[in-house]
């Protein structure tokens, strides 16, 4: 193995002098009077490499060794992994000792000495590709499938297969036969590099169907794919974060991962704090069951933070080929691009726009190409739904990872200071959001079957009443109340209907805060009902009155279990201020 | 700071800036300190031979043949319960003409708290003020700062809030404060009686602005030392963070690196990550609770500091200057604590999160009306009794004087909403107003 010695140190950027062979993104190990530090080589100029230390680099000297690894920084895959706490380089946070974090201490990832029930898929005989199903194991409730490594190259023969029992991970469970002749064991856990995308499948098709979140200004008005990619910018305080734990809590999802990027880490223990009270509203099961928590806050070192979105999205890809529905959360991206900037800083990259390097925009394309929905070897399907959260300097949707996650995510949902202040939550703007999949062929098909023929249609018309009402809005205010036609009038109330009805949502109810798909467009055909009609008001004051009333029916229908006799009877009262006009 | 045997001595500089001395040395260590010519410094960089020096106290009149000594450590504070009381530089030196401190010798600036190992806040912390209890309550644990101008008294208001506050220490760290009111809190912590649970990291403005960078870790080493250790409750108040953040773009830019937004260093964001990240509920009853001010240029939140800023911690506390009232008060519409509900209900009365909603809307319906005014629209029989409402709400809640235990804060609401509003008008549940609506005399 090649070896070498520190010669320059910047903060967590160290130069090292080796004596042989190194690569890109090489992991080596720098010791610290004993205490061996993990680093990435990212640049590599003559016989020196410039190294990025994933620790602090406090009393590192100059001369201190350093052993290369031949490997690049990857992951350890197996059962197990579900409702773990890992950091950015997946050492488990739970089995670490102490309070506070020590430098140079590296945890396995997988428990290598619990038994997992093992049933075989695969019989002898059988030829078998990389990411093929050998077996399952149950881990939770969810089938776990043991495959051939994706490391595999080429077909092989199953010689043999492991008998159904228990097994560790580090168990042979079969031996495969390569094109030479060759056996090779297969244990249940493997390692993958992160930074290199996981194949296994055959094809990736444009994504088709439309993944439920029971948020309704997703799913209504700008519903996300499933194997789709969005993302959500805003100013802090405009709940960034209550969204992401909505969506957590509700997607229609077989396995979620949340990647805490760069953030503060009281968020990240009301996750593992509330997730195992939490009751998964598909299964029933504890929700803490289908998470992974990939936690790299804001004050562990900036090098790991690249890394930790990396690891998210390996164990994302890992699930995938299971044929598991993913949803990938990485909060905040914009702490990832910083990572990237601060490195690029150190090592006298000449900058790009605000100092970011100059590849961020196909750093970040790069990245959320590798979600997506993919049909496997074996005929079945799985998918990676990406939603990254982006923090803009100063609520300034112009700049740099803004602009270069718009050209990558195909789902934006802005996030308004505005609608923040007025405390109308979730603070989606309805008029500057967007899904591109409301304009895919194969989407407006899904919807017209699973909910109802021309449901696109009611979409773009429920959008057109927001806009209006916001045209009117603004002429009501320059204009005076009196000073406008009664139409503007109606026009603003008919869109503050569908805002606090439709986009306005709970999140902390327990009956609004997760809204199904059913109940959505329920809710919808009886709005856009009331918005179809036209009204003679006398005045102003009338109409305004009138509309408060529709609406705070509305929303105590909203509190209510759907088709409740209390739901029934608020539906009755609106029917019957709807005569009155 | 006292010198080792064998330590070898430099008389080479081979470069020197306004922050920066650079020399050739061997066997040096990242982070390490050393003394060039009588100043404090540290390693910031290494290459090859040559090693560049912070100087702290700046690097007016060093010459090139200036004695540098390393000492072969990084800055360290002596920590025990001898802190206690105790006033410090930015080098932890007393500066209150005691002895030095006996004690375990700590590396500041050290690692962070494994994140799995945390408890959730959900301790009260009552300081009195209404717009802090009633409207963000603070939770220990917690990070929040003040966001005011500078020419408002959020000194004032932070050695208020840490002298009310139940708690077991308070530590100060002042950046860049001016000698008044430096003594300012010495006096308050001293007629408060207070002098027993108060620890203070003090720098000055006529002292190098680059000491500032000290102050921080100084603190906040002090603080685990009593949270960790002895699992205590303590209070850590920064101020003025905006100073603390100027000092770190004053480094960054004699370091030549390239500046982001309003000239700070790139990495401001993962800086003070750092520090406000310290704060922490542990699992064995000890809390870090940090109190921060960040002064505002003309309230503008989007300049990079208080914008990061904002990120990192758990809300803010907006002073603002109330035309109405004529008092200093804290904005309700741009204040939030995160952790507010954590203890809303829960430790306070069931009717806390309803009647600071009503509240608050009743306010921003008065808000409204005042604009209508402006605009001069007419204005209706409500929005006249909001605006009355709202100046004996900001009087009598959100002034930064007021000083009531928190049910009586919501016994004041439900007084307001009796005389201003209907029952229909606040839009309360019908079980919270059967209990504690309060009829008044219109």
């Amino acid at each position: 193995m090649t070896t070498g010695k520190v010669t320059g140190i910047i903060a967590n950027l160290v130069t090292v002098e080796v004596n042989g062979p190194v690569a890109q993104n090489e992991i080596c190990f720098i010791d610290l009077n004993g205490v061996k530090l993990m680093a990435e080589v990212i640049k590599v100029n003559g016989n020196k490499a410039s190294v990025q230390v994933f620790e602090s680099t406090r009393g590192l000297q100059i001369g201190d060794a350093v052993e290369f690894q031949g490997y690049m920084l990857e992951v350890t895959l197996g059962p197990g992994l579900l409702s773990s706490n890992f950091d950015g380089l997946q050492n488990n946070l739970a089995t670490m000792e102490g309070v506070f974090l020590k430098r140079g201490e590296y945890t396995k990832a997988l428990d290598e000495e619990k038994l997992w029930d093992f049933t075989p898929l695969a019989k002898s005989g059988d030829q078998v590709i990389a990411a093929d199903w050998l077996g399952e194991v149950k881990e939770g409730w969810l089938p776990h499938k043991i495959m051939v490594p994706f490391s595999f190259e080429g077909t092989y023969t199953v010689k043999k297969v492991a008998e159904a029992g228990q097994y560790k991970i580090t168990d042979t469970i079969a031996v495969l036969t390569n094109a030479d002749g060759e056996d090779v064991n297969v244990t249940m856990t493997q390692k993958w590099p992160v930074k290199v995308a996981v194949g296994g499948y055959v094809e990736k098709p444009r994504p088709f169907k439309v993944m439920e979140t029971g948020v309704r200004t997703i799913d209504t008005l700008n519903p996300i794919a499933e194997g789709g990619t969005g993302f959500i910018p805003g100013p802090f305080g405009c709940g960034k974060t209550v969204l992401q734990h909505a969506l957590a809590e509700q997607a229609d999802a077989d396995v979620i991962i949340m990647a805490a990027c760069g953030e503060r880490a009281n968020e990240v223990v009301e996750i593992f704090t509330e997730f195992p009270e939490l009751k998964d509203k598909h299964t029933g099961r504890s929700l803490m069951e289908r998470t992974i928590i990939i936690c790299n806050t804001s004050n562990m070192p900036v090098a790991a933070r690249e890394a930790s979105v990396y690891t998210a999205m390996t164990l994302g890809e890992y699930y995938r080929a299971m044929g598991m529905k993913v949803l990938l959360l990485a909060d905040s991206t914009s702490r990832w691009a910083q990572a990237l900037r601060e490195m690029s800083n150190r090592l006298e990259e000449l900058p790009g726009q605000d100092g970011f390097p100059v590849d961020l925009s196909a750093i970040i394309s790069n990245f959320y190409a590798r979600a997506g929905y993919v049909k496997l070897n074996n005929g079945q399907s799985g998918s990676i739904t990406f939603i990254g959260t982006v923090s803009p300097a100063g609520g300034n949707l112009k700049e740099p990872v803004t602009e270069s996650t718009k050209k990558a995510a195909r789902c934006f949902y802005g996030l308004s200071q505005n609608r923040a202040d007025k405390k109308r939550y979730p603070a989606v703007d309805p008029v500057d959001s967007y899904s591109k999949y409301l304009e895919y062929p194969e989407i407006i098909e899904y919807l017209d079957n699973k909910i109802e023929k021309g449901w696109v249609d009611k979409v773009t018309k429920t959008k057109y009443i927001i806009r209006k009402g916001k045209d009117a809005y603004e002429q009501i205010n320059i204009l005076g109340d009196d000073g406008v036609p009664m139409l503007y009038h109606e026009q603003y109330w008919k869109s503050e209907l569908v805002d606090f009805v439709i986009l306005q949502q709970d999140a902390f109810d327990d009956i609004d805060g997760c809204s199904p798909l059913e109940r959505q467009k329920f809710m919808l055909d009886l709005i856009l009902e009331i918005c179809d009609k036209s009204f003679k008001f006398n005045n102003f004051e009338e109409c305004t009155a009138y509309f408060k009333g529709l609406i705070n029916i509305c929303r105590q229908m909203n509190y209510s279990e759907y088709k409740s006799e209390q739901f029934e009877k608020y539906l009755g009262q609106l029917k019957e201020e709807l005569k009155h006009e | 700071m006292s010198e080792k045997a064998f330590q070898r001595i430099y008389t080479k500089l081979t470069a020197i800036t306004k922050a920066t001395v650079s020399l050739e040395a061997q066997g040096v260590a990242n982070d390490e300190l050393a003394i060039v010519a009588g100043r404090l410094a540290q390693v910031v960089k290494i290459k090859d031979k040559t090693v560049t020096l912070q100087v702290f106290g700046g690097t007016e009149d060093i010459p090139t043949n200036a004695e540098v000594t390393f000492f072969g450590e990084p800055p360290t504070l002596n920590v025990s319960d001898d802190l206690a009381g105790r006033f410090f530089n930015a080098y932890g030196e007393p500066i209150d003409g005691g002895p030095a401190v006996e004690g375990e010798k700590r590396q500041i600036g050290g690692p962070s708290v494994n994140p799995y190992k945390r408890r959730m806040p959900s301790e009260l912390i009552p300081t009195g003020i209404a717009g802090i209890d009633l409207n963000n309550t603070l939770v220990s644990g917690q990070k929040i700062p003040f966001f005011a101008d500078p020419d408002q008294p959020y000194n004032k208001v932070m050695s208020m809030v840490a002298l009310r506050a139940d708690v077991d220490k308070i530590i100060l760290g002042g950046m860049g404060l001016s000698n008044d009111d430096y003594l300012f809190f010495k006096n308050e912590f001293e007629s408060a009686g207070a002098l027993h649970k108060i620890i203070s990291f003090v720098n000055t403005t006529d002292q190098p602005p680059v000491e500032r960078l000290l102050i921080p870790d100084m603190a906040l080493t002090a603080a685990e030392y009593f949270a960790v250790d002895k699992n205590e409750k303590v209070l850590v108040l920064l101020t003025d963070m905006t100073l603390y953040a100027d000092a770190l773009s004053i480094v960054s830019n004699r370091m030549d690196q390239i500046p982001s937004k309003d000239s700070m260093p790139g990495s401001l964001y993962s800086d003070l990550a750092k520090i406000y990240e310290k704060a922490v509920q542990l699992p064995d009853g000890g809390s870090i609770t940090i109190i921060a001010v960040t002064t505002l240029n003309d309230g503008d939140i989007t300049h990079a500091i208080p914008d990061n800023t904002g990120y990192i911690t758990e809300g803010q506390l907006f002073l603002r200057a109330d035309a109405d009232s004529g008092k200093v008060i804290i904005d309700p519409f741009r204040s939030l604590s995160r952790l507010k509900q954590h203890v809303q209900n829960k430790k306070t009365r069931e009717d806390h999160s309803a009647v600071m909603n009503t509240s608050v809307r009743l306010y921003a319906d008065a808000a409204n009306a005042k604009t209508k005014l402006e605009n001069g629209f007419d204005l209706s029989d409500y929005d006249l009794r909001c605006l009355d409402y709202a100046k004996e709400y900001a009087t009598r809640l959100l002034a930064i004087d007021v000083n009531i235990p928190i049910t009586e804060m919501l016994d004041t609401a439900w007084e307001l909403f009796g005389k201003y509003f209907t029952k229909a008008e606040t839009g309360l549940k019908e079980k919270l107003i059967e209990k504690y609506w309060k009829a008044v005399d219109k």
